[in-house]
């Protein structure tokens, strides 16, 4: 006899309710504050339209703060993916040291991001004969001395590469799953063929690391879309705006001058611009996982 | 793959490459063990003689050892929880193909691409009037809430891979879906629960802002916060700053090194679904 019963229905129940709470409900009605005027002090709050998307247009810091963002995303997708990637084809080999540097690279994943952005405020240290400055000193390159995070055209930078040191390994692991996946077979083949690594790396590995890279660019895509610890740890958006994102934008709009509707507005934009790169993304990579 | 030439000179590059990833952890080291006046005077060379009055000291002005129970307690409670609930939800959106529980499975994919950004201030006023900042139980519910969507994926990937006939027996022997589920399915997605966990707890020990929101001041801030605290209070003794962080992150450091095999898998596995 074969009988196929089905779970009972109240078995979602508990999820759904507190996912509801928490989740949907906050953001149904931080999406509704975006349209007034609420200034967090109580509930009173005027329905204004789409004011406060009027003023984001002509708001230069937060213009700034969205350029910011674009260009600390694109930089970790495309750095942190690529180092990643080099990462995990180093250590995917035969090399005896392979399992302790798959720990070392590994590691800063686990630690939280507060604690890595305090450690390479140490490293960025403004003094000459300090970190990082005081290393290029010693190996002859003392030129490159910089003042890290309070340059304001190079603060973006060194943030987005404490952001990439501490991921890269993240990406290394994703590849490293995708790598494991590729049959050593088709290598030995195409070996006995005459493909040199370069070849094989195209026409082997390559598209059959498309999964692998979907999940990376998706996940560090909204990281830095998102990014905001880093930033508040180390620079808190300066020098001036210089570092500013959306989500520090926004975090400073509500709690720091109590504009909690125009708040909600740059937060809705955030999030539109996060579901709008998503479902683009979705659709670009999987269709080259299935060509692949 | 055999071991040639060229794999020795990979292997040189690699550990190159590792030693320069590892410079910012010397800083780190090297400044904790110093006093005020060598870090003035070599601030880059290796402490001698090292001294380690910096972690005593850090340790007590820090307050992290309230701190490490703080985050153990919401940690541990709010994994717990979304062990689960998020398996039972995703066993009833695995096994039935109704409208409903289609468009319950896309609301909770919903919940892994919206930033919490959105709802942060609803929810800071929600958890205000529910009398719960500056309590466990208002960051216990947070995360549950909050990383149930990510969980509740992976469950569900899970549970569609297995046989469905697993818990028909138990049924038919008079065991209630409860039963079935405790005795016979939980057991079986013991790989996926392990993932589920590790994520989990990685994710929710380490995030700083929630908690700096709805515990500033409360008595009950987590290592992040504390952490935040106390490089600000004493942010130009470097050596007590460094022996601060260093001793926050050990704990997270040396758990990952006993369970780094199942780390590293579970975050792979976990992610290619």
């Amino acid at each position: 006899m074969r009988v196929r019963i089905a779970p009972p229905w109240w078995f979602a129940v508990p999820a759904i309710l507190v996912y509801a709470v928490v989740v949907l409900y906050p953001s149904i009605a931080g999406a509704g504050s975006a349209f007034t005027d609420w200034s967090g002090v109580g509930n009173a709050k005027t329905f204004v339209g789409i004011d406060n998307f009027k003023q984001l247009v002509h708001d230069s810091q937060a213009l700034g703060a969205l350029r910011n963002t674009l260009l600390l995303t694109v930089a970790i997708v495309v750095v942190q993916n690529g180092i990643g990637l080099l990462l995990a084809l180093g250590v995917h080999t035969s090399i005896k040291s392979r399992m302790a540097l798959r720990l070392v690279f590994f590691a800063p994943v686990v630690v939280s991001p507060v604690m890595v952005s305090f450690l390479w405020k140490f490293v960025y240290n403004p003094a000459p004969d300090a970190g990082l400055n005081a290393a290029l000193g010693a190996v002859g390159l003392g030129g490159l001395r910089q003042d890290w995070l309070g340059n304001p055209s190079l603060a973006l930078w060194s943030v987005a590469f404490t952001v990439i040191w501490q991921c890269a390994g993240y990406s290394m692991v994703i590849f490293l799953a995708g790598l494991e996946g590729v049959p050593a077979e088709l290598h030995e083949s195409a070996m006995v063929d005459g493909a040199g690594t370069v070849a094989r790396f195209r026409h082997i590995t390559w598209p059959l690391l498309a999964p692998a890279v979907t999940i990376n660019v998706m996940l560090s895509t909204v990281g830095g879309l998102t990014l905001f610890t880093q930033i508040i740890a180390m620079t808190n958006g300066g020098p001036g705006y210089a570092t500013d994102t959306l989500s520090t934008v926004l975090y400073k709009q509500a709690f720091v001058f109590g504009k909690f509707g125009y708040s909600t507005a740059v937060a809705l934009v955030l999030a539109i611009f996060v579901a709008a790169v998503s479902f683009v993304q979705i659709g670009y990579l999987r269709s080259r996982e299935t060509a692949a | 793959m055999k071991y040639r030439p060229r794999t020795f000179v990979l292997e040189l590059v690699m550990i190159a490459v590792a030693i320069g990833f590892l410079f910012p952890v010397y800083v780190l080291v090297t400044l904790a063990f110093k006093d005020p006046q060598q870090i003035a005077n070599r601030p880059l060379s290796l402490p001698d003689p090292p001294s380690v009055g910096s972690f005593g000291e850090a340790w007590r002005s820090a307050g992290l050892s309230s701190a490490l129970l703080n985050s153990t307690l919401i940690t541990v409670v709010s994994v717990l929880l979304l062990i689960a609930l998020g398996s039972l939800a995703a066993y009833f959106l695995a096994r039935t193909a109704t409208r409903l529980s289609y468009s319950l499975y896309i609301l909770f994919l919903v919940g892994i691409i919206l930033p919490f950004q959105l709802g942060m201030i609803p929810l800071y006023q929600l958890v205000d009037n529910l009398g719960l900042l500056g309590t466990y139980q208002g960051m216990i519910l947070f995360y549950t809430g909050i990383q149930l969507p990510f969980t509740v994926f992976l469950y569900t990937g899970f549970i569609r891979s297995l046989p469905a006939d697993y818990t028909n027996a138990a049924l038919i022997d008079g065991a209630s879906h409860l039963q079935a589920f405790a005795h016979v399915i939980f057991p079986l997605l013991r790989p996926i629960t392990g993932t589920v966990l590790i994520l989990n707890a990685v994710q929710i020990w380490n995030d700083f802002f929630t908690p700096l929101l709805y515990l500033g001041g409360s008595g009950h801030e987590t290592v992040p916060v504390r952490v935040f605290a106390f490089v600000n209070q004493y942010t130009s003794n470097y050596g007590l700053v460094a022996a601060g962080l260093i001793l926050a992150a050990l704990p997270i450091l040396l758990l990952f090194l006993i369970l780094q095999r199942y780390v590293i898998r579970g975050f792979a596995s976990g992610l290619k679904g």
